[in-house]
């Protein structure tokens, strides 16, 4: 089987999977059975200043009886004591040394501050910082998390700061609630992180309780905006970590997280330039032993392709990942369907009649049997019918060869 | 039709119902996985023609009463519906989910809109329209009546059904066993149809009570909906024996009264329709020991729905293929066995399966009762007296359900005969009763 192993600005891992800073690594119990499940590694939850945390801190989106595709929070960073954080740090070190331990940190602006907590962390022996600059709720509001990550002359600053008294790795942890996020990459690379993670949680409100009024969650009839993440916002972050990927000015590793529950996804991810992944969700939604089917599913995968080397997979797709203005507009795909597969739910029928290009039709054969028929002449590829369609496989989208560009060239 | 809760040694009873209430996990599960399929094809394969994806697209957002509201609109019944119509057959039968996964419980999912519905209080659904100044008579209040009854009464007419029983419902009252189809259901969907003002005359027999004479001169419109009658002779010697029950007798006698005088240990039931079924499996759940179906022909020949035959299998309840029965033997008036002659199955010149008995091969089983399910009577003579062309006790009809008298439609059971399109059952009769009040409102409306 393949190796899975990596290494990420010099931090050696056993596999890509670590879990990201949550509630998952609030604690060394947690960490070790972590490890013991499978994990390469882990991202502690943020450690800074104390706090104190509201309850009823999270909240879910269900869809159409799927639960959690989404999730949101508006929880801070730990609230537990910063000795006792450290002295289980130090315990899952000794007691695992080859996994990846992380600390996640948050400071103020303060120059002084930074050194002091940098210095404190270091002492326990983790394998490496990774800067919360992107918690967007509550620490925020108090300049810092996102409050800095959304600006990146802070970054470049307060990465140097760190950079200035680390003596191991430091990762910088991007948040997506800006326009761009190459620009506080670029920010980060500056300022000397060695590599960048993204992303954190997306600004949200998960909904209103109909029957009284409240938004979701609410904290004794009020709410605030709070973190949003799951499976619904994979696509969000693999564009992010896909963009720096290929931005020739962000040479530094990139650990990516935001959706990623299954070895697909980190295959993905990896796929885009992630030389490791971060998860939270999936793992608060299913538990540690999630892990197992990644592994193994990613093993097989690799082996499928004929790639010895996790590595090898990494930053495979960035080459085919282009701006607009670079596709061809002469290449021409229609949709094509099996009518052995077909269900006749009608469903492609009536997307494309709705909402698409008014281009498959409903033809009664010999037989009685309507068949579902596209207009290949009209259809302008654009995937919608294949997409509806409940049917893997039922519907395809095949290349053909067009006199003249529909744009009209 | 959901599992048989009968095991061995358990008693189950009348009330204990052959379908599991979908829990709401399970109601929201079903309803989700419904793929809202475009011009659905199990819209088409209802006969009422319920916008199935609609009222479950309902369920799973948690608007129920806007999702009975869809069910009921399209269909008078669809409480009762959601019991007793054969959905392999016909919505589930077409899902398109039923090759490569399993079907919608359309049914079930039916059935939990409307019970939901049901438990409201004072919620108007329908309103009738501006009073048309016409008189429609209805005659008899089973689904067929009561289905067209709503719609007349809808479109503004006023509406007066004559019903021989002391209650409306027809055979969704008293003739469908309780463990299938409550009785409280039908009463609240005949409920439905009294609040939109519609007058009703129980206990008034048409042709006895009331003269035809009278109700067309009367009326604007009659719509014939009295369904069929009780079972025919078996045309043997000792059918008159105490012990020896009309199916429909015993199984109306149970839906009302919940119980009978005398079972006993071994009952014979003749027929294999689904009102055999319904007869044999009731008189298992009274507490019979040995209940045997007796059929002519063969399975193959059976009309009752395999989903029916299974049920009726793990309910205990035996079967005999190709045993006529020859006569009832009685102990001091009772009954206490029936004779049988085997049968062999031939094809005659019509292309008809027959069964003929082969001379010798009697045989005697000792029984306590015998119950007689081999179909329904014509009401014939009714027919004759409406002068409307009938063919064998059938009332001829045409697409619209109009007999050859104008202004005189006939609906449901009454029009039912072998081998033309549709089937005996409870949601044919309803949209049935549905079409002929549409096709009656544009004659007397002239439109
Ligand atoms: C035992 C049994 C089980 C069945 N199970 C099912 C099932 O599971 N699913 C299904 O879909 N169908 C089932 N059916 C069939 C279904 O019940 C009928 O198809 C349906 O009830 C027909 O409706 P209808 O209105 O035409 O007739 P009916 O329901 O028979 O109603 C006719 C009404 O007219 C009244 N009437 C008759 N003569 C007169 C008169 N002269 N004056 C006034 N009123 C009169 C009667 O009292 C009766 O109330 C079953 C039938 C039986 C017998
Ligand atoms: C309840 C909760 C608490 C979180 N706390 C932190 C935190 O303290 N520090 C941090 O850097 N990220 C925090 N995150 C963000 C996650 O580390 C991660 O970036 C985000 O959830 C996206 O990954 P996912 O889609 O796998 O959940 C938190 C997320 C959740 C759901
Ligand atoms: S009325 Fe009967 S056939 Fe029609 S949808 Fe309901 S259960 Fe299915």
């Amino acid at each position: 089987m393949a190796d899975l192993s990596v290494n990420i600005a010099g931090i050696r891992s056993p596999n890509p999977f670590w879990l990201a800073s949550a509630p998952p690594t609030n604690s060394g119990y947690q960490v070790m059975h972590a490890f013991e499940a499978g994990w390469g590694g882990a991202v502690w939850k943020t450690l800074g200043d104390p706090i104190t945390n509201v309850t009823s801190r999270f909240a879910a989106l269900h869809l159409n009886g799927q639960r959690m595709i989404g999730m949101n929070n508006i929880e801070l960073i730990t609230d537990r004591p910063l000795e006792d954080n450290l002295k289980e740090i130090r315990e899952v070190k000794r007691r695992f040394p080859k996994h990846v331990v992380i600390a996640s940190l948050m400071m103020e602006c303060n120059r002084e501050r930074w050194h002091e907590l940098v210095k404190r962390v270091q002492d326990v022996g983790v394998d490496g910082f990774e800067l919360n600059f992107g918690c967007p709720h509550g620490m925020s509001e108090r300049g810092m998390g996102s409050a800095v990550g959304q600006v990146p002359e802070l970054i470049a600053m307060t990465t140097e700061w760190v950079v200035e008294v680390a003596q191991v790795p430091v990762i910088v942890k991007l948040t997506p609630n800006i326009t761009d996020i190459r620009y506080t990459a670029r920010a980060a690379v500056q300022g000397g992180a060695h590599a960048i993670s993204m992303i954190n949680t997306i600004n949200s409100l998960m909904g209103v309780d109909l029957e009284t009024g409240y938004p979701i969650p609410n904290v004794d009839g009020k709410g605030a905006h709070g973190g949003y993440c799951g499976p619904a916002v994979k696509p969000i972050a693999l564009n992010m970590v896909a963009e720096c990927a290929r931005d020739p000015s962000i040479n530094i590793p990139i650990s990516g997280i935001g959706g990623i529950s299954t070895w697909q996804d980190t295959a993905e991810f990896m796929s885009m330039g992630a030389t490791t992944v971060q998860v939270c969700t999936a793992v608060m939604h299913h538990g540690f032993r999630i892990v197992e089917d990644m592994i193994d599913g990613l093993a097989r995968y690799l082996d499928r392709q004929g790639m010895s080397f996790a590595t090898d997979l990494i930053g495979r797709s960035i080459d085919r990942f282009k701006d607009w203005g670079a596709l061809d507009l002469q290449h021409q795909v229609v949709a094509q369907i099996d009518q052995t597969r077909c269900i006749h739910c009608n469903k492609c029928y009536i997307a494309c009649e709705d909402a698409a290009h008014q281009c498959i039709d409903r033809v009664v054969d010999a037989k009685d049997v309507t068949q579902l028929v596209v207009d290949v002449e009209e259809c302008v590829g654009c995937n919608l019918c294949a997409m509806v369609c409940p049917v893997d496989d039922c519907i395809s989208m095949v290349a053909v060869q067009r006199e003249e560009s529909i744009w009209g060239h | 039709m959901k599992r048989s809760q009968a095991t061995e040694g358990d008693h189950v009873s009348l009330d204990d119902l052959v379908y599991d209430e979908l829990t709401r996990m399970q109601m929201l599960r079903e309803a989700n996985r419904c793929l809202y399929c475009y011009d659905a094809p199990c819209i088409n394969a209802c006969p009422t023609h319920i916008n199935i994806p609609s009222f479950i697209k309902k369920i799973a957002t948690d608007n129920l009463i806007g999702s009975a509201k869809v069910i009921m609109e399209a269909n008078a019944l669809g409480a009762s519906c959601a019991r007793v119509c054969p959905t392999d057959d016909l919505c589930e039968g077409a899902c398109v989910l039923g090759e490569s996964d399993t079907p919608i419980q359309i049914g079930n999912l039916q059935r939990y809109a409307t019970d939901h519905l049901r438990r409201q209080k004072n919620i108007t659904l329908f309103h009738t329209a501006q009073p048309s100044g016409k008189r429609v008579a209805v005659i008899g209040g089973g689904p067929s009546g009561l289905s067209a009854a709503r719609e007349l009464a809808l479109l503004g007419h006023d509406v007066t059904i004559f019903e021989a029983h002391d209650q409306l419902g027809g055979l969704c009252a008293y003739g469908i066993v309780p463990f299938r189809l409550p009785l409280e259901v039908v009463l609240w969907e005949v409920d439905q149809v009294l609040n939109l003002g519609v007058t009703v005359h129980l206990n008034t027999q048409v042709g006895r009570d009331i003269l035809v004479d009278e109700m067309i001169q009367t009326y604007d419109g009659i719509i014939l909906a009295f369904g069929l009658g009780r079972v025919p002779s078996l045309k043997i010697p000792g059918e008159d024996l105490s012990g020896v029950w009309d199916a429909i007798e015993l199984i109306e006698q149970i839906k009302m009264e919940k119980r009978v005088d005398f079972i006993g240990e071994k009952v014979a039931v003749i027929g294999a329709g689904n009102t055999a079924i319904d007869a044999a499996t009731s008189a298992r759940r009274l507490g019979a020991r040995h209940v045997t179906i007796y059929y002519r022909k063969t399975q193959r020949e059976m009309t009752a729905y395999p989903f029916e035959y299974e049920f009726a299998k793990l309910e205990g309840i035996e079967f005999r293929w190709q045993c006529a029965p020859q006569r009832i033997l009685d102990e001091n008036g009772h009954v206490s066995a029936i004779e049988f002659v085997r049968t062999k199955v031939q094809t005659d010149e019509m292309g008809n399966v027959i069964a003929v008995p082969e001379i010798g091969t009697e045989f005697t089983a000792e029984v306590d009762t015998v119950i007689r399910a081999i179909g329904q009577r014509k009401i014939t003579e009714l027919i004759k007296s409406f002068e409307v062309e009938e063919q064998n006790g059938v009332v001829r009809v045409n697409g619209e359900f109009r007999t050859n008298r104008p202004h005189v439609f006939a609906v449901g059971d009454a029009v039912f005969a072998k081998g033309l399109k549709g089937e005996a059952m409870v949601v044919e009769a309803t949209e049935q009763g549905k079409i002929a009040a549409i096709s009656l409102d544009r004659t007397l409306c002239g439109w």
